[in-house]
């Protein structure tokens, strides 16, 4: 292939711009085993990457070629399933929907998400959150809610729909949940996650249920402990907007609002 | 799992007000002044109560705090009470759902409605306000 030498002001900016060419970055991924004692580290791939390489297959270039021990959770690969939220540079996102070249950077650190116990690496314990959202009794609840052969469908209005579409699209990633200050430091918290689910039942005109739900969240851990930091909405990845959410619910709880 | 091993951020995570917009930098200050103005009112009442000591006494402490050290004290009790004020008032109508978006259909790439331009343009009002509340204050107690 012939080298043409650029003229300097030819030359990118910084060496940080990621092309169509495959470039080479430093992948720095946490790795800790706490229940066995083993403390966090970090341990230093260098990983091809393309304008299109995700976080996630920089990961799994590293498990196919360098060590397949390093324990990271995907499945969909596609912002669907939840299962590969981390810290990405310092921020909570999802591993498959943040691409390397977005970052801006030739180093690129992963690490487990906060606020979430670590089960190994990059993988986190759901439990909690799981838990959380059951409690938030994530189904719509009414007498006649099983479909019998004479029952009829409920009719909803595309405006109806709109007030809780955006919510019910929560993956359970947890994002939300690890970037919120409430949850940095108050261990029963219900969380953004649990609280948006709240709301989005509440507000869902099919559902009778909204007694027993804001029984759960009025609770000196529950929705008062929302400050509107807003860091919930700035990471989640589907927009469903959890900040927006609780502030509704608690703005019908205040009588503000129908 | 215990909550030792639950890699939980803390106070320093929850302090850190780098990350996530000026939502969160907003918190951040709303909670340092609040603490800031609690600390200012108990001194304040301390300051004040001299009086019950009789005029000698209160002299003495208002030889104290008006100083160029006491009047700098108080340029920044006047920014942390405006701030906290104005910032407050955008706090609570958002609290009840006041200012916080619509809900809709999300469209990419997801920007979040109740992250919009009226809270960030509260949050710089407030900003603006304490910073002139304090050039103002400051010449007050500074100019002769
Ligand atoms: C008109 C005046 C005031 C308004 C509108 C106001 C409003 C607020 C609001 C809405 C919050 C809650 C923020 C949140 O949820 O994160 C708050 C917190 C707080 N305020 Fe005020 N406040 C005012 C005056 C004061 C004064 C005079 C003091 C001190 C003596 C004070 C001390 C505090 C403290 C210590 C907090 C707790 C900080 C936190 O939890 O984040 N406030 N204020
Ligand atoms: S609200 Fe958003 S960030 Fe939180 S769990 Fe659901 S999809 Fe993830
Ligand atoms: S692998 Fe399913 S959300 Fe990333």
């Amino acid at each position: 292939m012939a080298v043409v030498a650029a003229k300097p002001s030819e030359e990118p900016k910084s060496n940080t711009k990621i092309t169509g060419q495959t470039n080479t970055i430093t992948l720095r991924i946490s790795r800790s085993n706490p229940s066995e004692g083993q403390e966090s580290t970090f341990a230093e791939f260098q990983v091809p990457v393309q304008k299109w390489t995700t976080v996630l297959e920089a990961i799994l270039y590293v498990k196919q070629n360098f060590d397949h021990s390093v324990a990271v959770r995907y499945s969909c690969r596609q912002a669907s399933c939840g299962s590969c939220g981390m810290k990405i540079n310092g921020r909570p996102a999802l591993a498959c929907y943040t691409k390397v070249s977005e970052l801006n950077s030739n180093v690129v650190t992963v690490e487990p998400m906060n606020n979430f116990p670590i089960i190994r690496d990059l993988a986190v314990d759901f439990k909690q959150l799981i838990s959380n959202h059951k409690k938030m009794k994530p189904f719509i609840i009414r007498e006649d809610s099983e479909v019998t052969p004479e029952s009829k469908e409920f009719i909803q209005t595309p405006q109806d729909l709109e007030k809780f579409l955006q919510f019910s699209y929560c993956i359970k990633c947890g994002l939300c949940n690890s970037a919120c200050p409430t949850m940095a430091t108050d261990e029963s918290f219900i969380g953004p996650q649990g609280l948006a689910q709240a709301y989005r039942y509440v507000a869902d005109n099919r559902d009778k249920g909204k007694d027993e739900r804001l029984k759960v969240i009025d609770d000196s851990h529950g929705i008062w402990r929302c400050h509107f930091a807003g860091s919930c909405s700035h990471v989640c990845p589907k927009g469903v907007d959890p900040a927006m959410a609780i502030q509704l619910l608690r703005g019908y709880m205040l009588g503000f609002r129908k | 799992m215990a909550e030792r091993l639950s890699n939980r951020e803390g106070i320093k995570g929850m302090a850190n007000p780098t990350r996530y917009g000026i939502e969160r930098f907003a918190y951040w200050v709303q909670r340092l002044t609040g603490l800031g103005l609690l600390a200012y009112l108990i001194g304040h009442i301390y300051e004040t109560s001299t009086i019950v000591n009789g005029k000698i006494a209160w002299n003495q402490m208002l030889e104290l705090t008006q100083t160029p050290q006491g009047h700098i004290l108080l340029t920044l009790v006047i920014g942390m009470c405006v701030f906290h004020t104005a910032n407050g008032i955008r706090v609570m109508l958002g609290h009840g759902g006041i200012g916080v978006g619509k809900p809709g259909q999300p469209e990419y790439p997801y920007k979040a409605a109740s992250l919009n331009y009226k809270q960030r343009l509260c949050i710089w009002v407030s900003i603006a306000l304490a910073a002139l509340a304090m050039m103002y204050g400051a010449s007050v107690l500074f100019g002769d």
